[in-house]
């Protein structure tokens, strides 16, 4: 019985040994693919963020871009949103336009994964309501839309 | 002595344990496993796999897709049999893909994986899967891992000789295991096996820009079982090559019966030729009835079409077309090399490995090199069109697959082992023990012509003790064998699901970049779809209740409903609005005597539900969505047949009353 411990531990050992002399091989042999660029090709444009120069504000509101924006907002937003002031999953949208920045408001609608990392105001919302804003796949151009019909729902014209 | 007897019978037993636990294992270290094993096999959390992993489910009906090195399994794809956690087979949109001329059939055996190629190579796009039992094919889509069609094959009975593909992905092909009546009448004793059974091979045409499969046409053969298949490569491409067994036509006890002969065949079939006399017009038109299935991305929903025709070339009208090949002793296998060159056959019960050589049967076919005929087919003499035999090898040989270094890798399942020998001069290399009784074998990108070799992976029939046991039936597995150098070495063992058949492993980089993250809300053409929550509504008409529901996190809308009524039949069609990936939901009703929902985002599915009492029923989202997932709930009201409670939906409006 002693004899066979005293194998069963040198096997132990030398197995141990053995894992442990190959760590350095482990490393090599991971593979090189990458997600991050693989999947740069996905339909998604969601995540890249906006800058106040890439904004342009003109008045009158552009009737189209409104009509746009309300598409999108009975698509992809109107579950968690409100027009009145009122909060449903999210805050209601009444206001928006005077109490925060056009960038703001498109980094919250395109980049929403660094807005809740970064951005102090987003954080405060987030610990109101609890749930994450999703990322519902909106391009920039469609979130500028969105905001024309924020702006055209706050009494702008 | 009354000390020393008890010490001594101890000691017997455990010398007597020593060896007959030794008896029953191959030969080599009882685990066979080599020091570095874990090393290999160790992929860090959080860190990717080198190769995907496409693995038959067997009797599961499923294809499974596991990580290699790592042996973690990541997605069973729900392919021939019904999957009740995903909703396939049992939403109003899967439903038609597991149609078939007999109805609709809720399990199969899926045997043998073939995944797309272009120029012999890996590209993928597609993985393809064949249905044992009742005969079809299936293709699964890599963009989204899910099957994207589904075609049954007529004419055919144990479609098992299925769906391996030609150079281009032109065609994949069903050959038929079990022979059988073919035409008008089928209604035969089974003892006329010899004047009515007949066999069939199937060409699948793939297109090349969607993958949808086609029946192009079939070759008549004789009534013979076909059991495995490949096409050529490169100056073989042109060519498929089926292994034949039963050529002796028994109908009964085949274990016996059909293993009388030396020597069954391996049928070469020019299927360029094929096509030729085809657009010659040579195929005859056939009445038969098949069902085609497709899914479609668009709308979220399958369709089932019922074909009744098919063009049949019988090799009487069509010269040059077949040829036999004698093969020794019920050949399995039948593997072309990288090079197109070498057909390899696999006796299963021969005690030699036969390597035939494509310039050799091309010289044997120009000269007319013949040793007779059966049923009218030329058959090829032995030894013009061998390149020689691999003497020894083991027991029971079944598969063999390449590494691109001129080395085959061939399972054998009596002796429980795998051998590697080299194509040119047929010597034997190495050996290594399975455990235990391997079938099919896979060396990634082994059956193409740029295989990407490093491991092999055995997929074994037996676990017998290498796992902790669960009652009588234990777990299915594979092993893996790290081929990077001379010796191949034991790394890991998997569990795998149902019974692994044939599997193929493909580098990560070819299907990761493409995999798709969610369906896009603007592109969804279910008729049903709620697109945006102001969409949410209940129709009714006549007895048929529509929900248009949408579900995001973390409510569904409606969430309160009334107004339903005994007899009714309420479908739910559920439309997921969010637009983020790994963001699923769920949807269960109480009392569903089908099964829950897989939503993925922006997809709409359907589940039927039949109340069968009045009452109020609980609705829930089943798949974790959020913090406040367990609040993603809502009712629905059952009254009485007659009652005239109106139908009345809606979220968050809904508000008590006082009733007192």
């Amino acid at each position: 019985m002693k004899m066979k411990n005293t194998l069963l531990l040198s096997v132990f050992f030398l197995g141990a040994v053995g894992i442990f002399s190959c760590n350095e091989g482990v490393q090599e042999d991971q593979p090189t693919v990458k997600i991050e660029d693989l999947t740069k090709d996905q339909p998604e444009v969601h995540g890249t963020e906006i800058k106040e120069s890439d904004i342009t504000i003109t008045n009158p509101l552009d009737q189209k871009m409104v009509a746009e924006g309300k598409a999108t907002y009975e698509l992809k937003c109107q579950s968690c949103h409100k027009l009145t002031d009122e909060k449903l999953v999210g805050p209601g949208w009444k206001g928006v336009t005077t109490k925060r920045q056009p960038v703001w408001i498109l980094n919250m609608i395109t980049n929403v994964d660094m807005m809740l990392e970064k951005d102090a105001e987003a954080q405060k919302l987030l610990e109101l309501c609890l749930v994450r804003m999703p990322n519902q796949n909106i391009a920039k151009a469609e979130a500028r839309s969105v905001l024309e019909y924020m702006r055209s729902n706050d009494g702008e014209k | 002595m009354k000390k020393g007897t008890p010490l001594a019978w101890l000691l017997a037993i455990a010398i007597f344990g020593l060896f007959t636990q030794q008896s029953c294992k191959p030969k080599g270290s009882s685990s066979g496993v080599s020091s570095d094993a874990a090393a290999k096999a160790y992929v860090a959390p959080g860190k990717y796999d080198e190769f995907y992993n496409f693995v038959s489910g067997g009797f599961s009906g499923q294809m499974s897709v596991y990580g290699l090195p790592s042996g973690r399994l990541f997605r069973v794809i729900p392919v021939f049999s019904v999957d009740p956690e995903k909703g396939w087979g049992y939403s109003e949109e899967t439903k038609p893909m597991l149609n078939t001329s007999h109805g609709f059939v809720p399990w199969d055996d899926l045997h043998h994986i073939a995944m797309s190629v272009t120029k012999s190579e890996h590209d993928g796009r597609w993985a393809f899967g064949n249905a044992n039992n009742t005969p079809r094919i299936a293709r699964v889509d890599l963009k989204t891992f899910r099957t994207a069609e589904i075609i049954e094959i007529p004419n055919s009975a144990g479609n098992h000789s299925s769906p391996f593909i030609t150079e281009n992905s032109e065609y994949v092909v069903a050959g038929t295991r079990f022979s059988i009546p073919i035409g008008d009448n089928t209604d035969v004793p089974i003892n006329t096996y010899k004047e009515n059974f007949k066999g069939t091979i199937s060409f699948i045409g793939v297109d090349p820009t969607s993958g949808e499969m086609n029946l192009s046409f079939q070759i008549l053969t004789p009534g013979i079982n076909f059991d495995l298949a490949r096409a050529g490569k490169g100056k073989s491409a042109g060519w498929f090559f089926f292994s034949c067994y039963n050529s002796e036509k028994a109908n009964t006890l085949l274990e016996v019966n059909a293993s009388q002969k030396d020597k069954d065949f391996i049928m070469a079939v020019n299927w360029k030729k094929a096509e030729e006399y085809i657009k010659a017009g040579k195929g005859v038109k056939k009445k038969v009835r098949y069902a085609h299935n497709k899914y479609n991305e668009a709308t979220h929903s399958a369709t089932s079409t019922i074909k009744e025709e098919v063009l049949v070339l019988d090799p009487k009208d069509c010269p040059d077309m077949v040829y036999f090949m004698p093969c020794p002793k019920s050949p399995h296998g039948c593997d072309t090399d990288p090079t197109g060159e070498y057909i390899v056959g696999s006796g299963k019960l021969a005690a030699v490995i036969p390597v035939f050589s494509f310039a050799k049967i091309q010289a044997a076919i120009a000269a007319k090199n013949y040793d007779g005929e059966y049923d009218g087919i030329p058959v090829l003499k032995y030894d013009a069109v061998l390149h020689g035999e691999v003497q020894k090898p083991g027991l029971g040989p079944l598969h063999t697959e390449f590494d691109g270094k001129g080395n085959a890798y061939t399972s054998f399942f009596v002796s429980s082992e795998i051998v590697k020998w080299s194509i040119k001069d047929l010597k034997v290399l190495d050996r290594v023990p399975t455990y235990y009784s391997i079938g099919h074998l896979c060396v990634p990108g082994g059956p193409t012509s740029k295989p990407h070799g490093k491991y092999v992976i055995a997929y074994n029939k037996i676990t017998k003790d290498r796992y902790l046991p669960t009652g009588p039936e234990l777990t299915q597995s594979a092993q893996l064998y790290d081929i990077s150098g001379d010796k191949m070495k034991l790394v890991l063992d998997f569990p795998t699901i149902g019974e692994p058949h044939y599997a193929e492993a493909i580098p990560a980089s070819l299907v990761m970049p493409k995999s798709q993250k969610i369906y896009k809300l603007e592109e969804n053409k279910h008729p049903y779809a709620a697109l945006g929550e102001g969409k949410a509504k209940v129709e009714r008409k006549g007895n048929e209740v529509h929900v248009y529901m949408t579900s995001i996190r973390s409510h569904f809308t409606p969430d309160n409903i009334e107004g339903v009524k005994l007899g009714d039949v309420v479908y739910f069609h559920v439309t997921n609005l969010e637009q983020d990936w790994d963001v699923p939901h769920g949807f269960a009703v109480k009392g569903a005597s089908n099964a829950e929902l897989l939503i993925m985002p922006g997809e709409t599915q359907t589940l039927t539900w039949k109340p069968e009492k009045t009452g109020v029923y609980p609705m829930y989202c089943t798949d974790f969505c959020s913090a406040l997932h367990q609040e993603m709930q809502g009712y629905i009201r059952v009254s009485p047949a007659g009652s005239n409670v109106p139908l009345t939906f809606s979220t968050g409006t809904n508000k008590p009353t006082d009733t007192k």
